[in-house]
């Protein structure tokens, strides 16, 4: 007698702990083993390219700190830098040092809540703990700069909103002194952990020319021993003046993007640092007033001043017709914005580049032939945030 | 080619008629080809040594409804090995099918998928052309410039019906657009009043 087999189909989330979000995931199995992977997303569609569509310039700003929500402020960089580079404005060099002190922030924040949470999704529960911590010290940062935790719209064209407040800079300085440390205590938990490495070596593996065919960037490019970071290739802001090594892995598998996150974490540290000591006092915003809005104090006094303020923030400033893409390097990989001005103060077109949206769909070809317990660990090593696969 | 110029020389010596126009701007090329060449415009920047566009960025279409070629289809490309971006574009009616990159770069599954969901531009040979971010069973295109930024549809939960249901959007105030551009620079009904009068006289 002979028994028919039928293949199992599993319905993979939405609501499910490990899928990071809203994913839902339709898994063909046999066995244990996934045959086929087919990532249904949208589920936090919000439209953002048609909102931006509709709003001036600097109202598209905080639109970006919801993509990628780990990290806000890198993506508000993208979009500042393609517009200062149609306008063709210079932004003065102590704005360019906190940008950048902040999108290493954000790129440790990004690579804490990745590290973190991959290991929970495999098992172990204390990195968590530890990390979150230090997230939250993080975000007292963003606070104290912007006011806002995790929105933070603090990056305009032309510069960044407000200075840094008192004691601030020292306080950053000061956390770079102590985090070294916990990252050698998380890495004293995973690195040479046996389970976490049964659970990531040799899982998920990218060859160097499939990394390429299927768009990946940043860690999961790197992770395959392709050494390319927007940062040295395309460098944008004061990037060009500051020394770091870019961490390339050996296997490209789960393993090594972990090793290689752990590793970005501490050339950011040291970003960090140098920035921190040769940032000088000095403007914070481009000085022109059709483009920046005026100081307080300077409405009080000057008609020009009140009508640019009032200008600025009814009608906004007016980008000339052109088109241009701009990309960063966001802690998930390449973030760009194609960006099409028509004269008027609204985007005519505003096309998101996510980096997680090709990282995602290449879902199918990475979980192929692996166990459904893989799932997980595959999902969490792509480093994939809802908010901006579905924008 | 390391320069973008030369890399601008070649392309339009390989692939002659092929390329309507080249432009370099922002240290990027833009080119300008028909719908029927993109597919050998695709596979030999790919290939060939001195261009080597390895990855495909992404794909997106520009919606100009008061044109005839109402829709700019727009391809990014980058190539690792020289640091290069390049950008290919070509013009299309409304309802023209256009070619799958699918075959030469796998990620541009998903890309075209998104730009069928959001703007309706079918591709052949496209393995899978489904929709991919909006809700299932969703009707109309978004990012089409005609589609209005409230959509037509809500959703919300019914206490009788103990479902979620979907209905035609109402508001209690309309979206308001402000015309904020400065009067004395002109506002569009005084400059059309001006240029009416210039006529007359």
């Amino acid at each position: 007698m002979t028994k028919k087999i039928k293949n199992l189909n599993l319905n993979f989330g939405p609501q499910h702990p490990a899928a990071h979000g809203v994913l839902r995931l339709i898994l063909e199995l046999d066995g244990e083993v996934v045959e086929k992977a087919d990532p249904h997303i949208g589920l936090l569609h919000r439209g953002t390219e048609k909102l931006i569509e509709n709003k001036t310039y600097m109202q598209a700003v905080p639109y970006f700190d919801r993509l990628d929500y780990v990290a806000p402020m890198n993506q508000e960089h993208a979009f500042a830098l393609a517009v200062e580079k149609i306008l063709k404005i210079d932004v003065p060099i102590r704005a360019q040092y906190i940008r950048v002190v902040f999108c290493e922030i954000g790129r440790i924040l990004s690579h804490i809540l990745n590290v973190t949470t991959q290991a929970l999704d495999v098992g172990a529960l204390t990195p968590s703990l530890w990390g979150f911590e230090e997230r939250e010290t993080l975000m007292t940062f963003y606070e104290r700069a912007s006011g806002s935790r995790l929105h933070a719209n603090y990056f305009r064209a032309g510069g960044v909103h407000q200075d840094l407040p008192k004691g601030l800079e020292e306080d950053i300085a000061k956390f770079c002194e102590t985090f070294p440390k916990i990252i050698n205590d998380l890495e004293s938990l995973l690195t040479d952990n046996r389970i976490f490495k049964q659970r990531n070596v040799d899982i998920g593996v990218v060859t160097k020319e499939d990394a390429l065919d299927y768009s990946f960037s940043g860690v999961m490019i790197r992770g395959s021993g392709v050494p390319w970071d927007l940062r040295k290739s395309q460098p944008y802001d004061c990037y060009e003046s500051l020394d770091f090594k870019i961490p390339v892995g050996k296997n490209g598998d789960c393993y090594d993007r972990y090793l290689c996150r752990i590793e970005e974490m501490k050339e950011s540290v040291s970003i960090i640092k140098q920035c921190l000591a040769k940032m000088e006092k000095g403007p914070i915003k481009s000085l022109d007033g059709k483009i920046s809005p005026p100081p307080k104090a300077e409405i009080k006094q000057s008609m020009e001043a009140l009508i640019h303020h009032f200008k600025l923030f009814t009608e906004g400033y007016r980008v000339p017709k052109d088109e241009i893409y701009t990309a960063v390097e966001a802690p998930k990989g390449e973030f760009g914005v194609y960006l099409i001005s028509d004269g008027s103060s609204k985007p005519y077109k505003c096309k998101i580049r996510a980096p997680g949206f090709s990282h995602l769909q290449s879902m199918d070809y990475l979980i192929k032939g692996h166990m459904l317990a893989d799932v997980p660990a595959v999902l969490g090593s792509l480093d994939i945030v809802f908010g901006e696969v579905d924008r | 080619m390391k320069r973008l110029e030369d890399l601008e020389k070649k392309i339009n010596s390989e692939l002659t008629t092929k390329i309507n126009n080249t432009e370099i701007k922002h240290n990027q090329i833009y080119i300008e080809i028909d719908k029927e060449d993109m597919i050998d415009v695709a596979t030999f920047l790919k290939t060939n040594q001195d261009t080597k566009f390895r990855q495909l960025i992404d794909i997106t279409v520009v919606d100009y409804p008061e044109q005839n070629q109402r829709f700019e289809v727009v391809y990014l490309f980058l190539s690792h090995e020289f640091n290069q971006r390049l950008i290919v574009k070509y013009s299309i009616a409304e309802n023209e099918v256009i070619p799958s990159l699918t075959s030469i770069f796998p990620s541009a599954n998903w890309m075209e998928r998104e730009v069928f969901d959001m703007y309706g531009v079918p591709f052949k040979d496209h393995p899978d052309l489904r929709r991919i971010l909006t809700d299932y069973g969703f009707e109309g295109h978004p990012l089409r410039k005609d589609f209005p930024l409230t959509g037509h549809t809500e959703v919300r939960y019914s206490e009788d019906q103990k479902k979620v249901i979907s209905e035609p959007v109402k508001l209690e105030q309309n979206y308001r657009n402000f015309d904020y551009e400065s009067p004395w620079e002109g506002t569009k009904y005084i400059k059309e009043e001006i240029e009416n009068n210039d006529k007359k006289n």
